[in-house]
């Protein structure tokens, strides 16, 4: 049996595993406060910057279904939808795991944590939404709409309003932590690796999910074309 | 597929410039003396018996379960795909 994508799918295994054998055994540096946490930085950071690539992927499509509305469009963008969805919940636990350890507390209110949060409960709301709809083609539609909405106000509310105030989160604001390091050349061998990685893993769910709903819809039709045939 | 490689690529560029301009505040360096700063507590002592391989190899197992379920999965639906939409066709 031959897989679709072998070879992308080949890459995302090669670069995992650089991700989780250089983020657990190269050197990192010795910083206050941070010790060995500093490798946090190339699993839960990616996460947020899959997520945001993810959702930006089903922006995307989502244009694309509403200039043309095939189903295989409307596949995309909820299933990229949700893949970055989980990326953001799996980004939100680990970091409230990481700032319970730096930062004291699992939850500081921090505005980038709030904003991350109120960010993923626009999200939540897209799922239910979609869960609303009877008809394909409207659910399709105003889903669209919602999801591009979703995304504009999303990326201020975790890119630019967290900048504007003082921050935990690295760039924003004065804080021990991360904050007021650069990332340096060593630290970005691993680092930009990981972020393409994560995020190739999710693409790899999210065409395992886009296929399978291919299928429910063929076998659906089937059974309907069954059913009518008596 | 090339068209999707060719948005991921794209986004990929995007964010990290994002990333560079938010990293361009003032920010002190990591500095070779950062690496060598001794006073700073770190998992040494798992480095030096050798004990911090085997977390890494209990990870990477936990790794190598999860890819060969994925492929695993991946081929499972490959054999649906040829089943169900073949013969609709």
């Amino acid at each position: 049996m031959k897989i679709k994508g072998l070879w992308w799918k080949l890459l995302t295994i090669v670069l995992l595993l650089y991700t989780l054998l250089g983020g657990l055994v190269m050197d990192v540096p010795r910083l206050v406060i941070l010790n060995e946490t500093v490798r946090n930085l190339y699993f839960h950071v990616p996460m947020w910057f899959g997520m945001v690539i993810m959702l930006g992927v089903s922006v995307y499509y989502s244009i694309r279904y509403l200039k043309e509305p095939l189903t295989k469009f409307d596949n995309n963008a909820v299933e990229f939808a949700n893949a970055g969805i989980l990326f953001g919940i799996l980004g939100m636990v680990s970091g409230m795991i990481w700032a319970k350890f730096t930062w004291g507390a699992y939850w500081s209110g921090d505005p980038k944590q709030n904003a991350a949060a109120v960010g993923l409960l626009i999200y939540f709301a897209y799922a239910i939404l979609r869960g609303v709809f009877e008809d394909e083609q409207q659910r399709g539609r105003i889903s669209a709409v919602y999801n591009i909405f979703a995304y504009a106000a999303f990326i201020p509310l975790i890119y630019v309003l967290p900048r504007l105030t003082d921050s935990l989160h690295p760039g924003n604001g004065g804080n021990p932590g991360f904050n007021a390091y650069d990332l340096d050349s060593k630290l970005r061998m691993v680092f930009y690796p990981a972020v393409i990685a994560w995020t190739m893993l999710g693409v790899w769910i999210v065409n395992l999910r886009v296929r399978f709903r291919v299928i429910q819809a063929a076998n659906t039709e089937k059974m309907l074309e069954k059913n009518s045939s008596y | 597929m090339y068209k999707f490689i060719k948005i991921l690529l794209l986004s990929f560029a995007l964010s990290f410039s994002f990333a560079e301009t938010s990293m361009a505040q003032e920010k002190q360096k990591i500095t070779e003396q950062d690496y060598a700063n001794n006073e700073i507590e770190m998992a040494d002592t798992m480095r030096s018996n050798g004990k911090i391989y085997i977390v890494v190899a209990t990870i990477i197992s936990l790794f190598a379960g999860i890819v060969v379920y994925l492929v695993m999965l991946d081929k499972k639906i490959g054999a649906l795909e040829k089943n169900i939409l073949d013969d609709s066709i």
